[in-house]
């Protein structure tokens, strides 16, 4: 690329740095307040010390941050290991037209839940000693899922730069990166089924602090089974929402797509969540847990199990048999509520369920981390608006993939026929 | 589905690469054979006068403030971000006791099993200490400790984990801890772990009616370098007997060993898995074509 390319480009960036559409809606307005605020709150807590604005103690250390942005927001990333395993794996072409909007969602999603993670560090500065450090922890479950979290963060950014390079017109770079995709979607689904159930090990050393009733030794898998139908239901809702939101520009094939894909994710939502429940079932029955459920605690466990799981796996499974599309939204809706409960037991609600003093945020946590996610949630618009996730590629794209696509069919007629020749008599 | 030598390649390439990284990023429990070689302290429950004279004798080595409570029955007093020894008071059957809480440096110590830059570290000699310039504050040697040991500076820009590290400088001097050396009462003892045990034993024999017939710490959580006596059993004066005899990095091992299973097996299963139905596509498209 010679320079006059690269002003070029730069022009075009800058260009494009400027907002699009309305700039005081009351959402910004929201979003802008909670920012500022978080602001104020973060500058204190690197001035003073983590204690002058949350209310971790000693005896629960990990605050909302940890506890929610990360540990529960995670999970719900995890429709783009989902979606892309459909698409690429098993080459489920109907759910293609979601796959850049989630694998966007799931980018953003570990950039700013990494973030948060560095504002609950006590010593953020030294985060640099797992990674290029001389002190690699490996006996640590930590440590697998920080160096996880950090080359999915590339793995996605390669997944999305086709979307990217479109945008700016970078030809070459887009079919380099649209060559790694295989590649990067297989390594990717492998270290998001690592970390996804590295999320719930990192409870397993707490097996005395957490109530019996959602300790076991199978969290990890747990974790990643219910990390399924979390990021699906969240697929499920963010669509649902930016269907009203990009509607006007988004592309026919979005569009028409939209009600098949969301009825495709109810069915897969509801066999994994069925599955969930019954390994919750079994692993109650296995931990002998039955004293219990006739406590507060239990009845706590049971509005958890019954009332998140298995009621919106129902309600999921009625929304596929009626293609009801409101169904499938409440049901989603449900389970993700679900998710946050289940997250927030193990790590929060029971744990040191003995002290009895259950652990509340206090609003300078909440508000910290609702702008981590109104940040998330702008900058998906912005790139949203300006690069071809819901719109159309360009068309040099489509020119430049059909002409590949004439060249194969054109290099080897004669392997072509061979293989045809073999398919038929083996199909005959 | 055949081979060819292209995709051969490929997943040579892919299994090669997911296995030595499984290497560098997988896992292994991290434990120490020979544990008897470890240095200890042993706690005498029935010699202890509750005199405080460990708490101010540590504060005093560490710079932090002296104790300015005392043990109360009734009243739980906690090790925290300045103190390091807490000497507690419990009202039993037999009458009252001192216990003494403070790290137990575990043979298979959990938090350095959680710390991910090995700042939480077990010494070759017994002594599990915190290192500072690893550390990045994420607090998960808290979440894993059964014994709740390690305390962090919520009030600091530049916080710290506080905890007993058995003296480990003056140790290296070949001074015993600074806590042992202020004992007025010999309820403190500091040796090899191996002798501890035997003294601990001797004691209970001798004297069979004074003491509750276990050394806390033999086989708690896999062992530790602290070994307890106690004249009741050890749950009426605050210690936790639920912890089971297993070492807690054990409850992680099957996850950690599954790791380099899963890199390498998941991407080869996920490989072949697109290839065949990439196979079946093509194949259903051209035989589509034919027909029409």
């Amino acid at each position: 690329m010679n320079r006059e390319q690269n002003t070029g480009l730069l022009k075009f960036i800058i260009s494009e740095l400027k907002p699009k559409g309305k700039i005081i809606t009351p959402f910004n307005v929201i979003s802008a307040i909670t920012v500022l605020a978080a602001i104020v709150i973060l500058t204190i807590r690197f001035a003073k010390g983590l204690g002058s604005v949350v209310d971790s103690s000693q005896s629960h250390p990990w605050g909302l941050w940890i506890n929610f942005n990360v540990i529960t927001g995670v999970a719900f990333a995890g429709g783009a290991y989902v979606v892309t395993f459909m698409v690429y794996i098993l080459g489920m072409e109907k759910y293609r037209p979601i796959v850049r909007a989630t694998v966007l969602y799931a980018l953003l999603s570990y950039m700013f839940y990494a973030g948060a993670l560095m504002l609950d560090l006590g010593r953020p500065w030294k985060i640099v000693n797992p990674i290029i450090g001389n002190s690699f922890g490996i006996s640590s479950v930590l440590f697998l899922v920080a160096w996880h979290f950090l080359l999915y963060m590339g793995s996605l950014l390669s997944e999305f730069f086709p979307t990217i390079s479109e945008w700016a017109t970078l030809k070459r770079q887009r079919r380099f990166f649209a060559s790694l995709t295989l590649g990067v979607v297989i390594f990717g689904i492998a270290l998001s089924t690592l970390h996804q159930s590295g999320l719930g090990a990192l409870f397993l050393m707490a097996k005395p602090k957490i109530h019996p009733l959602w300790y076991s030794e199978f969290i990890p898998i747990l974790f990643f089974i219910s990390s399924i139908f979390a990021g699906l239901s969240l697929v499920v809702i963010l669509e649902s929402i930016n269907q009203k939101v990009f509607g006007r520009k988004m592309s026919f094939l979005h569009k028409s797509s939209h009600r098949p894909v969301m009825f495709g994710i109810a069915k897969i939502c509801t066999i994994s969540m069925f599955v969930y429940f019954s390994m919750t079932v079994l692993v109650f029955i296995h931990g002998k847990n039955m004293a219990y459920l006739n406590t507060p605690w239990g009845y706590w466990y049971l509005v958890e199990v019954v009332g998140f799981v298995l009621v919106p796996g129902i309600v999921f499974l009625f929304g596929y048999k009626r293609m009801n599309l409101n169904m499938v939204r409440i049901a989603a809706a449900m389970s993700i509520v679900g998710i946050i409960l289940n997250r927030l037991n193990i790590s929060t609600i029971a744990f040191k369920w003995y002290d009895g003093v259950i652990q509340f945020p206090n609003l300078n946590e909440v508000i910290v981390s609702v702008a981590v996610i109104f940040v998330q949630i702008q900058v998906f618009k912005w790139i949203a608006r300006r690069m071809p996730v819901y719109t159309e590629s360009p068309s040099w794209v489509t020119e430049e993939s059909h002409s590949k696509s004439f060249q194969i069919r054109n290099e080897s007629p004669y392997k072509l026929n061979t293989r045809r020749k073999k398919w038929k008599t083996s199909a005959g | 589905m055949s081979i060819d030598r292209r995709n051969f390649l490929k997943a040579l390439g892919i299994a090669g690469a997911t296995f030595t990284m499984g290497q560098c990023f997988g896992a292994s429990v991290e434990g120490k054979k020979n544990d008897n070689e470890f240095y200890g302290i042993l706690y005498d429950a029935t010699r202890c006068v509750g005199c405080q004279s460990c708490e101010m004798a540590c504060a005093e080595t560490y710079g932090f403030p002296p104790p300015e409570d005392v043990p109360e029955p009734g009243v739980v007093r906690e090790t925290t971000e300045t103190r390091r020894i807490a000497i507690n008071q419990f009202t039993t059957p037999k009458g009252d006791f001192f216990m003494r809480t403070s790290c137990n440096h575990c043979d298979k110590p959990a938090c350095a099993s959680a710390c991910l830059t090995k700042a939480m570290y077990k010494t070759e000699n017994g002594p599990v200490i915190w290192r500072e310039d690893k550390c990045i504050g994420c607090r998960s040697c808290m979440i894993a400790c059964p014994f709740d040991i390690p305390k962090f500076e919520f009030d600091k820009p530049n916080p710290k984990i506080n905890k007993c590290i058995m003296c480990y400088g003056l140790m290296q001097e070949g001074k015993q801890p600074a806590c042992v050396a202020a004992c007025p009462a010999e309820a403190l003892k500091f040796g090899k772990k191996k002798d501890l045990l035997e003294e601990a034993k001797t004691r209970i024999y001798a004297s069979p009616d004074e003491y509750y017939h276990h050394v806390y710490g033999e086989t708690e959580v896999g062992g530790t370098g602290v070994l307890r006596l106690s004249p009741v059993p050890f749950e009426e004066l605050g210690m936790r007997t639920d912890l089971g005899d297993v070492s807690y990095p054990e409850y992680n091992k099957t996850f950690l060993y599954s790791v380099p299973a899963v890199l390498v097996l998941w991407p080869a299963f996920l490989l072949g898995l697109h290839n065949s139905t990439k196979e079946r596509e093509k194949r259903n498209q051209i035989l589509s074509e034919d027909e029409s």
